[in-house]
């Protein structure tokens, strides 16, 4: 089985952008190409001066849910897809209607960014069934 | 256990998933065939996913030993 992963990003809170990170550093590991599409809050994130600030966490996280992440520690999620990166096929492209959104250039995005395209540019890559975080 | 020639070790005790399988794939690109290299690792999921990624990538499992609040696994580079 060596289907690819296409992953819709839309949230930008810290907790769903690990998440996510994880998911696309498995799948890479172990040989997955990975097709991450980002979009709204997500691309806010990954623009290259906002990056390591803190996006916080998602509202169902709650008081406790928040502690709980903070305290896990572990690498920044840009650093795992770095290191998915790194290790696999991971592409990440912008998602053009976004960009436009907020005004944005590719040059604005952290490198890990490879570009920007529409959404059917993004489907001429990415096969099978989208996860949405 | 039995006695290897580790040729490097790696602490990642306290990293979360997917941190030990990382720092393991980054070593066995930066070894050479035959070395073994070490991790310990507290993560619960370094228990599937090293024997998984070693089994996709073609390296050897040589060991697996659990020790107390982590595990202890010895990898060969096989390529």
């Amino acid at each position: 089985m060596d289907g690819s992963l296409s992953v819709v990003l839309f949230s930008g809170t810290d907790d769903k952008l690990n998440a996510a990170a994880v998911l696309t550093a498995g799948a890479a590991a172990m040989g997955r190409k990975v097709h991450v599409f980002l979009q709204y809050w997500a691309l806010d994130a990954f623009r290259s001066d906002r990056i390591l600030k803190d996006h916080g966490v998602a509202p169902e996280a709650g008081p406790e849910g928040a502690a709980a992440f903070q305290r896990h520690g572990g690498q920044h999620w840009s650093e795992i897809l770095r290191q998915a990166k790194d290790i696999g096929e991971v592409e990440i492209q912008a998602c053009s209607l976004s960009m436009d959104m907020f005004g944005l250039e590719v040059a604005d995005l952290d490198p890990l960014v490879d570009g920007q395209e529409g959404v059917a540019g993004f489907f001429l890559h990415a096969e099978g069934p989208v996860t949405f975080i | 256990m039995t006695t290897v020639n580790i040729t490097r070790s790696i602490d990642a005790r306290g990293m979360p998933c997917p941190g030990p399988l990382m720092s393991l794939i980054g070593a066995i690109r930066e070894g050479q065939v035959g070395d073994v290299i070490e991790v310990l690792s507290s993560d619960a999921g370094s228990r599937t996913d090293i024997p998984a990624w070693l089994a996709k990538a073609g390296h050897e499992l040589v060991e697996v030993v659990e020790e107390d609040g982590f595990t202890h696994f010895d990898v060969r580079k096989a390529r």
